[in-house]
């Protein structure tokens, strides 16, 4: 096979510790891929998962009905795929949850159907006014 | 005037005043916590994103999430809190004079007092900006409040000044509430947060990252219209003709914390070169205890290295009232802390010869990064004591080092120390041996 075939598809900057190695994807097409410039196991292990499917923790806020405070912050309990942030982001707006809530309450079950939830990251009292 | 009295009274209730206040209970001393915010927590509460927690709870939480356990402990154990409560004044004699709604003015009189008040950001005014005043000029932890607590965006397309942490953070959590940042800048010549927000923050949402300039003219009168921002070389000077307009009604400043020393000073309590209070390695400042842990003491990349200071400053406020409150225990001398090459600041500032025996916990950050560097401890006869590899130092990650002196080689004679951090004696060698 002719090398030049293949190409670096992507470069893939390792966050899993702070030497931050610059790691190659390389192939023809993205289903067919070789790493290199990783240094260790954990590196390749992320670079195959931030390739093939980045997912992230979402945190954002979620708006409280008779809380001590207007708002309430809230997480994914998982990593959600990257591309359906915006989606769930979205979805997150829209509610609206009313105190008192406890930290690791579920307040949104099973976004987008990913069988992922939004939980509460932490306490919050009735508005006491 | 009411008073109150309390073995040990902590100034601050965020990571560092609820870690040194638990460690306290648990030895059954009474402690109180003086909180100026209407509810525990400080300022993580406003940390909505995680990361936080893995070397405390070996799990990765979000701020709000890692400060409620330490709340729901507060609660738990029964230690009293003043919340809205504003310390004014404290005095050697640890007499802790403070104002709030319902009482007016109260004295507190303690044994020992732990200063946990963290920091301040720094703000328009530390760092000259020309220009008029409009609207939409913020610190980016201002900025994280409004976002993360009181619910309210200030403003719709933003540049950030700044690529620490809380910069970059804040670009994400403001393009995920639908604005439009436009830039970060940064003076430096490489990003000055961790390398996972940089990828993660910024590269995820393609929000362009300059570096080796900053904002040097703010635009508009009622409300911000733009930044100039310009290249600046070696010594940060401006480069004249090489100047950008970026269009954007809000200018975050992302440019670094200041303890919040008021207090402290006040008190009589000496500064260091790092801005905080020098302490001795019982992490007690220089006015017998008073002691600082946290922020207030330096600043910390991981809240989880907060919390493991205040406990220590929280055993040692025990150990001061049960071993040395009201004696007079004549000191067996300080040895001096001497920050060396690249090294910014050392902390303790100094370490008392009677604990040469236990283990010394030693934080500092370098000035510039490097690889594959030596660390070590000279004495005044330029004795190299003390060394140890490291692949990598970079400036925004504090480095810690535990040392028990008694088990050293050489025994420190001199009444200071110097600690660097140099280029590896071998690797030049090696180098060398490649070329």
């Amino acid at each position: 096979m002719a090398e030049s075939s293949k190409n670096v598809v992507k470069v893939i900057r390792c966050i899993v510790c702070p030497t931050g190695c610059s790691i190659k994807v390389i192939g023809k097409d993205d289903s067919d891929v070789t790493f290199e410039g990783y240094h260790c196991k954990r590196g390749l292990e992320y670079a195959e998962q931030e390739f093939r499917e980045p997912k992230r923790i979402l945190t954002t806020t979620m708006k409280v009905e008779d809380g001590a405070l207007p708002l309430i912050p809230v997480r994914t309990n998982e990593p959600l795929l990257k591309a359906k942030l915006n989606d769930a982001l979205k979805i997150i707006a829209q509610k609206q949850i009313k105190a008192p809530i406890k930290m690791g309450d579920v307040l949104i079950e099973n976004i987008l159907d990913m069988g992922i939830n939004i939980i509460a990251s932490r306490n919050l009292e009735k508005n006491n006014d | 005037m009411k008073s109150y009295k309390s073995d040990v009274v902590i100034i601050g209730s965020g990571a560092a005043g609820l870690a040194s206040a638990i460690e306290i209970k648990k030895e059954d001393l009474s402690v109180l916590i003086i909180e100026r915010d209407k509810e525990l927590g400080g300022i993580t509460l406003q940390c909505i994103h995680n990361g936080f927690g893995l070397k405390e709870f070996q799990e990765e939480l979000t701020g709000p999430e890692y400060i409620q356990r330490f709340i729901n402990q507060v609660l738990d154990l029964k230690i009293p809190y003043l919340l809205d409560t504003m310390v004014i004044e404290i005095t050697k004699d640890k007499l802790i004079y403070a104002v709030n709604n319902e009482e007016g003015l109260i004295e507190i009189q303690a044994k020992a007092i732990i200063l946990a008040m963290g920091c301040r950001e720094r703000t328009r005014g530390a760092i000259n900006i020309p220009g008029f005043r409009p609207a939409g000029i913020y610190t980016a932890g201002q900025a994280q409040r409004f976002v993360n607590i009181e619910g309210y965006l200030p403003g719709n397309s933003y540049v950030i000044l700044g690529s620490g942490d809380i910069g970059m953070i804040m670009a994400r959590r403001l393009t995920w509430e639908g604005c439009e940042v436009k830039a970060v800048v940064e003076i430096l010549p490489y990003v000055s947060g961790l390398l996972r927000n940089q990828v993660q923050c910024l590269e995820d949402y393609d929000i362009p990252l300059i570096t080796s300039y900053t904002v040097t003219k703010i635009h508009g009168k009622d409300r911000v219209q733009g930044v100039t921002i310009s290249k600046v070389d070696r010594n940060f000077d401006r480069i004249i003709g090489s100047e950008k307009f970026i269009e954007c009604d809000t200018l975050l400043l992302s440019v670094g914390l200041i303890p919040e020393n008021e207090l402290t000073l006040n008190a009589g309590a000496d500064l260091s070169k790092n801005g905080g209070p020098i302490v001795d390695n019982n992490l007690e400042t220089t006015i017998e205890g008073v002691f600082a842990c946290g922020n207030v003491l330096q600043v910390h990349d991981l809240v989880d290295l907060v919390s493991a200071e205040a406990q220590r400053a929280g055993k040692n406020a025990i150990e001061y009232i049960n071993t040395r409150y009201g004696k007079d225990i004549p000191s067996q001398g300080k040895i001096k802390c001497i920050a060396g090459d690249n090294v910014n600041y050392i902390k303790p500032d100094f370490i008392n010869r009677e604990h040469l025996s236990q283990d010394v916990i030693f934080t500092f950050r370098v000035n510039f990064p490097d690889r594959r560097v030596q660390i070590q401890i000279k004495d005044e006869e330029n004795n190299v004591i003390y060394k140890r590899k490291k692949v990598y130092v970079i400036p925004s990650e504090m480095v810690e080092l535990k040392i028990n002196f008694d088990k050293l080689e050489t025994k420190i004679e001199s009444d200071s120390i110097v600690i660097e951090v140099i280029p590896r004696p071998e690797v030049l060698i090696e180098e060398d041996e490649v070329l």
